[in-house]
């Protein structure tokens, strides 16, 4: 029999869901505008071979911005991520640099097989851009990519990203579009916090960089955890911890000599914090590298939970779930 | 418009190459003692026609730019198209010995990576007519004459994702693109049209915008005629050509065999088939 949940206690004041793809922005921080979108134009004013495709989500992965300067240069497919991703094979055989844009959900779980077969397997120049990476909507399962990054780990020849911020997703696409080959990248769209721009921070394929160093506690991270990682360093100091941050926005290649590096430092727990399932993402890549290579820090993971996640206002499911600045801090002097 | 291969007009001459794949296939067929033969045979036919009248390309430059394309999206049949590309000449005739073994450019299901002249890496069924729509769209950007074939099976129209990309290709109105559905009614589980339904399939495509042909796949004249209709069509829309062709055509013991999607010939019956093959050969 089907079993449902139990009705809400009344009088209880709730936040609502604001939308499906609701900001991550916390109120009064500093964001840009769909920077995707510009850096792809920019990008294509230099590359007459980038080329823009979606599944009926141009507006909600910024692609629209690409689509509206270069009309020619947009194809819309049409509510059909399988066709998408094997047009953009094709294209690719003919020359082209496809940007494909969708949904992380639509993917990473609809469309596999066709990443898999068309553009993996054949090493097609395709560079698959996603919004609403891990728990960035409170829509329910349906539009949580928990597992993306999982998926795209275990698919040879990707190259997956994970970036943080505004700052770094305008580095990032000229970045893709240098390396030759496949190319998952999670993406943050609409008005996105800058960050890591006070931190001289410079986006390389394939490199970890140490945003903040600290002598208590070490925070690798991707995405958007990274921002949520400076901020919890930033509260941890309150209590005198000193927090380090290692930001590994490129899941694959791992940056296995900057992470060995600094997990090696001893004396220091390791945290890694990520925007995705607790199995196979970016926190069991650490784990099994810091095995293989004989190092044995105290080490936690912070990461959703292996369950099908609720729907709800974000901040509500962000704290739920472990991965806001609060939870992230209180769990790290829980550890300490 | 360049072609290094002599484009064959005279339906004997193509009979010769259509005789030619079907021996090599079934040559290759006997290094395994089983496979996919029976499909190799029913395509031999449009096979011929596709790579010794209709298309242009050179055989000692696969990846030639001003080439057709030519997308097995049915990776299983991987062993009619080496046949062709040996035909061709595309693939030395020498490899024909290897197919299926370890090391082989000629693998059991048909990969890009692999073997010259395999445009696509097929094996999950479905992804042929995607593919064929995004190198329609990238060839029209580069305005090549060039077009793109997609060879796909019956039983393929089972999978969304054809229809997806019928949809696509009849909105872009892709006029360079030519797909062959092989209706030999036979897929896994049993006959098509029994497994998944997909009748009225010429009505079903012309109401997705393509210009659809219904042929006899194994009368030669038929097919010439299609593969010419469907490159000289004024409108502009993609072109269909649904093949009806007969599962292990010129092997009459290997056509009456039932259940032949995956055929066991025994080690003795090659010699057998490639007899019964000669002995049915036109004059």
């Amino acid at each position: 029999m089907k079993t449902v949940r139990p009705a809400p206690q009344p009088g209880k004041p709730r936040l609502t869901t604001s939308a499906m793809i609701a900001s991550i922005a916390a109120e009064g921080q500093k964001t840009r505008p769909a920077p995707f979108g510009h850096a792809l134009v920019e990008l294509a004013r230099s590359r007459p071979d980038v080329i823009g495709m979606t599944a009926d989500l141009g507006k909600y992965t910024d692609l629209h911005i690409f689509g509206k300067e270069f009309p020619d240069r947009f194809y819309q497919m049409g509510m059909a991520e399988q066709l998408l991703f094997g047009a953009a094979s094709g294209l690719a055989a003919e020359g082209f640099m496809p940007f494909a844009t969708t949904y992380a959900v639509f993917a990473s779980r609809r469309a596999y097989d066709f990443i898999h077969q068309t553009i993996a397997e054949e090493d097609r120049n395709v560079k698959i851009v996603c919004a609403l990476p891990g728990l960035t909507s409170g829509y329910g399962p349906s539009h949580q990519a928990a597992e993306d990054l999982a998926l795209f780990r275990a698919m040879p020849n990707m190259t997956v990203i994970d970036p943080c911020d505004a700052h770094e997703i305008e580095q990032m696409v000229p970045a893709i579009a240098a390396h030759r080959g496949p190319v998952y990248a999670r993406l943050l769209r609409g008005q996105v916090p800058v960050v890591l721009d006070e931190y001289d921070y410079k986006f390389e394929l394939g490199k970890a960089k140490l945003i903040r160093d600290g002598r208590d506690v070490l925070i690798i991270s991707s995405g958007l955890m990274t921002m949520r990682a400076l901020e919890a360093a930033q509260a941890l100091k309150d209590d005198r911890v000193d927090t380090a941050v290692l930001h590994v926005p490129t899941i694959k290649p791992l940056d296995t000599e900057a992470i060995l590096r600094e997990a090696g430092k001893s004396g220091r727990l390791v945290v890694v914090a990520e925007n995705h399932t607790v199995i196979g993402g970016l926190g069991e890549a650490v784990a099994a590298l810091l095995m293989r290579s004989g190092i044995h820090p105290a080490f936690r993971q912070i990461a959703l939970p292996d369950e099908f996640l609720d729907a709800g206002a974000l901040p509500t499911l962000h704290d739920r779930y472990g991965i806001s600045t609060a939870e992230v801090s209180r769990q790290i002097r829980q550890w300490l | 418009m360049e072609t290094a291969t002599k484009t064959l007009t005279n339906t004997p001459a193509l009979a010769d190459r259509a005789y030619n794949i079907r021996r090599n296939a079934l040559r290759m067929g006997e290094v395994q003692g089983q496979g996919y033969i029976a499909q190799a045979l029913d395509i031999s036919d449009v096979l011929a026609v596709a790579y010794f009248h209709a298309m242009r390309y050179r055989p000692e430059d696969p990846s030639w730019e001003g080439r057709d394309r030519f997308l097995l999206s049915n990776g299983h049949y991987a062993i009619a198209l080496y046949a062709a590309l040996i035909e061709a000449g595309i693939v030395p005739e020498e490899e024909l010995e290897t197919y299926g073994s370890d090391d082989s450019r000629l693998p059991m299901s048909g990969m890009a990576s692999y073997t010259p002249g395999m445009e696509m890496s097929g094996g999950s069924l479905g992804l042929g007519l995607s593919i064929a729509v995004g190198m329609g769209l990238g060839l029209k950007r580069k305005k090549s004459e060039s077009r793109v074939y997609t060879l796909f099976s019956d039983g393929e129209l089972d999978e969304g994702s054809v229809w997806e990309a019928i949809q696509s290709a009849g909105h872009y109105k892709l006029d360079n693109l030519i797909a062959i559905v092989d209706v030999n009614n036979q897929q896994a589980d049993g006959p098509s049209t029994q497994v998944m339904g997909f009748e009225p399939l010429v009505d079903k495509l012309r109401a997705f915008g393509w210009f659809v042909q219904r042929v006899d796949g194994n009368d030669l004249d038929a097919v010439i005629a299609a593969f010419d209709a469907a490159k000289s069509h004024p409108e502009p829309k993609p072109r269909m050509i649904v093949a009806d062709t007969l599962m292990g055509k010129g092997v009459p013991f290997l056509e009456q065999r039932e259940k032949n999607h995956f055929i066991r010939v025994e080690q003795h019956e090659w010699q057998l088939a490639l007899a019964a093959l000669e002995a049915g050969r036109q004059p």
